[in-house]
């Protein structure tokens, strides 16, 4: 059964109840995986992603190794259960392209000459999609890389911006990004902007609107990062005070 | 961006740290004469230098450390090890700390065994070289073997050993500490059991305080249970 496409904004409001330039809920864990070196797990919305960070480490394939700088290698990758109908297991079209864009979105803040000779690896694992994965992934990746302990030069943070029914609105859910007129994933670290893709058309009016949006949201999404690598470390103070009633 | 007034403190990379570039010091970057943070970890000034001790992170091989290292291959002229490092360490035959013929390598240390080595050279390339050739380094044949957060090692070690010294005599164990974030351990297995225990605790709550008295009492407690 193909669904209809709905009335996106009713009296102001979206199809969840949110502003035009209003994000949705945003959950972060960081440091949630034992075995690897960085992890996060995010939740944007419906989205829920997780991403693991192994590395610095030895090149394998060798021939992929560089004298001079470590490689940044980052793969994107939907569960199967992530979507409505199942989505057929392994890289396709599509997580192959993306892939490629989060990494060079992720690349020029990695100080890859500490390492020459060896590989980053980022798994970024989509459990639950609605639009907006890629933007997510970056988020969760980028904190991954800072709890791996990696020097990078700042966090990256990303977001979504669109159009529909002629209307610009930030973070896209499911049914506008299948149904709506525009989706532009933007991702800014350091004020600089390390990902900017378009799907649809916009006006020249639209897009400097839409970009502006996302930039600013970019700025909120930061705090939310910034915040959740400093919870992590407060546990562990928290930890300390635990230990020091029950030692008393 | 956060400016980051005050000392000691938790910082995630891009902080601003400074605008006084000369300031600069290991973890932290210059751009536009101003002073970022590099690393997530933890800022400090040290004689007028901004530092950011990384919280977490790979250990990074440096000449002079003793390191416990992995048997991963053999070859005609030495074993090739993992150090827990971005780089495989090599163990040249002539390093043994005897005389060892080219067909006879793996008489002597097999795939999987473990060594206590020190990192004599590291090239521009980062190809590591170890040695056995010393009294305290040798091949470890007996106990186990846990690894911690390479970050975490200082406190294990303690003041001028308190910590580890510590161990050692309330557990009754060897206990040898690679730099590398490798702790190998030795003695009976009840023993050995606990002093697992303890070093994984050290770990966790390495960033707290009065961490060596939580942990003899951790010590005593387990040994009552026994």
């Amino acid at each position: 059964m193909k669904k209809e496409k709905p009335d996106f904004i009713v009296d102001g409001k979206r199809l969840d109840g949110r502003r035009p330039d209003e994000l949705r809920p945003i959950k972060i864990e960081v440091g949630v995986l034992k075995r690897a070196d960085g992890s996060c797990y995010l939740e944007m919305g419906d989205n829920k992603i997780i991403a693991a960070v192994y590395g610095p480490r030895e090149v394998h394939p060798r021939h992929d190794q560089e004298a001079t700088h470590a490689i940044v290698r980052y793969r994107y990758n939907m569960a199967p259960f992530s979507v409505e109908d199942r989505k057929r297991p392994g890289p396709d079209r599509r997580s192959v392209e993306l892939s490629k864009v989060s990494r060079q979105a992720l690349e020029p803040l990695v100080m890859k000459e500490y390492y020459p000779r060896s590989a980053i690896d980022i798994f970024m694992e989509v459990l639950q999609a609605d639009a907006g994965t890629r933007t997510a992934g970056i988020n969760a990746a980028s904190l991954a890389l800072a709890d791996a302990g990696i020097p990078i030069k700042g966090l990256v943070s990303a977001c979504s911006v669109g159009k529909v029914d002629d209307t610009v609105v930030l973070d896209l859910m499911k049914d506008e990004d299948n149904f709506g007129q525009a989706d532009m994933p933007v991702a800014v670290s350091r004020g600089k902007i390390t990902l900017l893709q378009m799907d649809g058309h916009l006006t020249q009016d639209e897009f400097h609107r839409a970009l502006e949006m996302a930039i600013s949201a970019c700025k909120d999404i930061y705090e939310l990062q910034r915040k959740a690598l400093l919870e992590k470390h407060s546990k562990i103070s928290f930890a300390e005070d635990s230990a020091k009633e029950e030692g008393t | 961006m956060v400016v980051i007034s005050e000392k000691k403190q938790v910082v995630v990379p891009g902080d601003l740290l400074s605008e006084d570039q000369s300031s600069a010091g290991d973890g932290t970057y210059v751009e536009d004469g101003k002073v970022y943070s590099l690393r997530y970890g933890v800022f400090e000034k040290v004689k007028g230098k901004l530092k950011v001790i990384p919280l977490s992170g790979k250990y990074i091989p440096s000449t002079g450390d003793v390191v416990i290292g992995k048997v991963i291959d053999i070859n005609f002229s030495g074993w090739n090890t993992d150090i827990n490092a971005p780089y495989y360490a090599f163990l040249r035959a002539n390093e043994y700390f005897k005389r060892v013929d080219a067909d006879e390598l793996s008489r002597h240390l097999k795939i999987g065994d473990l060594i206590l080595a020190k990192i004599i050279q590291i090239d521009a390339r980062m190809r590591i070289d170890l040695t056995l050739n010393e009294p305290s380094l040798r091949a470890l044949r007996s106990g186990r073997m846990v690894e911690i957060s390479t970050t975490r090692i200082p406190r294990l070690i303690g003041r001028s050993g308190s910590m580890v010294n510590m161990l050692k005599r309330e557990l009754k164990c060897d206990i040898l500490i690679g730099q590398n974030g490798r702790v190998w351990v030795d003695g009976t297995d009840e023993n050995v059991d606990l002093a697992i225990r303890t070093i994984v605790k050290v770990d966790e709550e390495a960033h707290t305080s009065g961490l060596t008295d939580r942990i003899s009492e951790f010590i005593q407690k387990g040994k009552e249970k026994k």
